[in-house]
């Protein structure tokens, strides 16, 4: 199967717009779950608007929350895929630069020293592009996730030694949420990164946050600790927005890999209650848009 | 828990008044501020036209369109989604915005640490909790881009918006040391360690 750039640039300045605008059903069933549950005038309060939010966004086909973010891209190619890998790359940047310009939407991506934007959502490394082989015969999918600052601007990461075992993972996400508190915008995702490098345990725990919500780990080991950490940080009481309730999180998704003899690490990554992605998948049907 | 309706500018007293868990909702100017601005505003000594005495402020930086200046649109933007973003990365900046600017209200999401806290308290300002991430609704708050001042930050720039109902907001932060954030964090801390034993660790 031959992927068209063109149709690929295209879906990538829609995919950024769709994610601003549309949150995807397994966060709407999340909210009214937590709603449900909510004990808090407060936090019952704040939920509401959250909801009322995502329904004024809908009718007046607005951005749900204006935080563009940085844009990610995640790219999984099957097999019997045809594609030129760089120039693929090249569409997806002018897809997002497009958006940007076009719609238009607010630049949130500046360089790092000398702090200039370029208004395009574009930069050295940005969008960001992770690009992943799968099994799936002759279909290309692209999720794009807009990552708001708020919730990444709380990102940590802990080379615990085995010395320290499981129990410092468990502390140490406990101790995030804490730290956090009203910062992230939550209820969160809270996604915890086990195991690996550094920097792939910083990887798997924004694989972990971005992760669609009623989903677990593939690693069983990894879906006991989660389940067991989701309960744990709503019995804090951050509740949404830091100002105290029982909705503190979603859910605490885990993502693991396997480590070095010596090493024990540990990543959490937040993402905020607009928990916003979208995906375009290409077959030979032709292409279809979902979350 | 009282409710207020205020149209800004307000005096101290009325800043004074308010206590944390009242809601007040605001109707006139609202200035929108950044980083970027209060960065080039405190640290590189630039200066705004702008009259923010007894104003409020909100953590900001909106998505906007460039179109022809008109009655309709006198700053020669209109507003595409408006939302707060997080203050905790702009504390530093309270004290000076109310005592150079004579500001009396910050409006923001997350909350802000003990300098502002001492800042409310000895100049007489508040700290109004919006619903972050609510950006859509917030946006229908606002009725026009009066006007834009340091506008080479854009989207950072200093903005000065019209707004008609613009809340409830929530008073999180009040003149009399009180803030929801502390309260709020405190007693989640005194569930850290039930929370670790619901885990199983090891004291």
């Amino acid at each position: 199967m031959k992927i068209d750039l063109k149709q690929v640039e295209d879906a990538c300045k829609e995919l950024y717009i769709r994610a601003l605008k549309l949150l995807p059903p397994d966060i709407k069933a999340g909210f009214a779950r937590l709603d449900a549950a909510e004990t808090d005038a407060t936090g019952k309060a704040i939920l509401g608007t959250m909801i009322r939010n995502i329904k004024v966004a809908e009718q007046n086909e607005n951005l749900l929350c204006q935080d563009t973010g940085i844009p990610i891209y995640n790219v999984r190619i099957g097999s019997g895929v045809e594609v030129d890998g760089y120039a693929l790359k090249q569409a997806i940047v002018k897809g997002c630069e497009r958006a940007t310009r076009e719609h238009p939407l607010r630049s949130s991506v500046v360089h790092p020293l000398t702090r200039a934007n370029q208004h395009t959502s574009s930069g050295r490394l940005v969008p960001v592009i992770n690009i992943d082989f799968v099994p799936d015969a002759e279909t290309l999918s692209i999720e794009m996730i807009p990552k708001g600052s708020g919730s990444e601007n709380n990102s940590w990461l802990r080379m615990a030694v085995p010395a320290d075992g499981v129990d410092a993972i468990k502390t140490f996400v406990i101790d995030c949420v804490l730290d956090a508190g009203g910062k992230t915008c939550p209820p969160t995702i809270v996604g915890v990164g086990v195991g690996g490098t550094a920097d792939l345990c910083v990887h798997l725990s924004k694989v972990a946050a971005t992760r669609p919500l009623g989903s677990s780990c593939e690693d069983p080991e990894g879906a006991k600790l989660e389940a067991q950490l989701t309960r744990a940080v709503n019995q804090l009481g951050v509740g949404p927005q830091g100002l105290g309730g029982d909705s503190t999180s979603f859910a605490v998704h885990v993502e693991t890999a396997a480590t070095h003899i010596t090493m024990n690490p540990v990543a959490v990554n937040m993402q905020c209650h607009s928990a916003r992605r979208a995906r375009a998948t290409f077959t030979r049907s032709g292409l279809e848009y979902g979350f | 828990m009282a409710h207020y309706d205020f149209n800004l500018p307000i005096g101290e007293a009325d800043a004074r008044r308010l206590a944390v868990n009242d809601t007040v909702t605001l109707n006139g100017t609202l200035y929108g501020i950044r980083d970027a601005t209060q960065i080039h505003m405190f640290d590189h000594g630039r200066k705004t036209h702008f009259d923010m005495k007894g104003h409020a402020v909100v953590h900001t930086a909106p998505n906007v369109k460039k179109v022809e200046k008109s009655a309709e649109h006198p700053s020669g933007y209109a507003s595409i989604c408006i939302g707060t973003t997080t203050s905790a990365r702009m504390e530093r900046f309270t004290r000076p915005l109310m005592e150079e600017y004579g500001v009396r209200i910050i409006i923001g999401k997350g909350g802000l640490s003990q300098g502002s806290a001492d800042a409310f308290r000895d100049v007489g300002g508040v700290y109004l909790a919006i619903v972050g991430g609510a950006a859509a609704l917030e946006t229908t708050w606002v009725e026009q881009i009066e006007d834009v001042d340091l506008d080479d930050l854009n989207p950072e720039s200093l903005w000065k918006f019209r707004v008609k109902g613009f809340g409830p907001l929530l008073v999180s932060m009040d003149s009399h040391g009180g803030s929801l954030y502390t309260q709020v964090n405190n007693a989640a801390r005194d569930k850290r360690a039930a929370a670790l034993a619901y885990l199983g660790v090891k004291a």
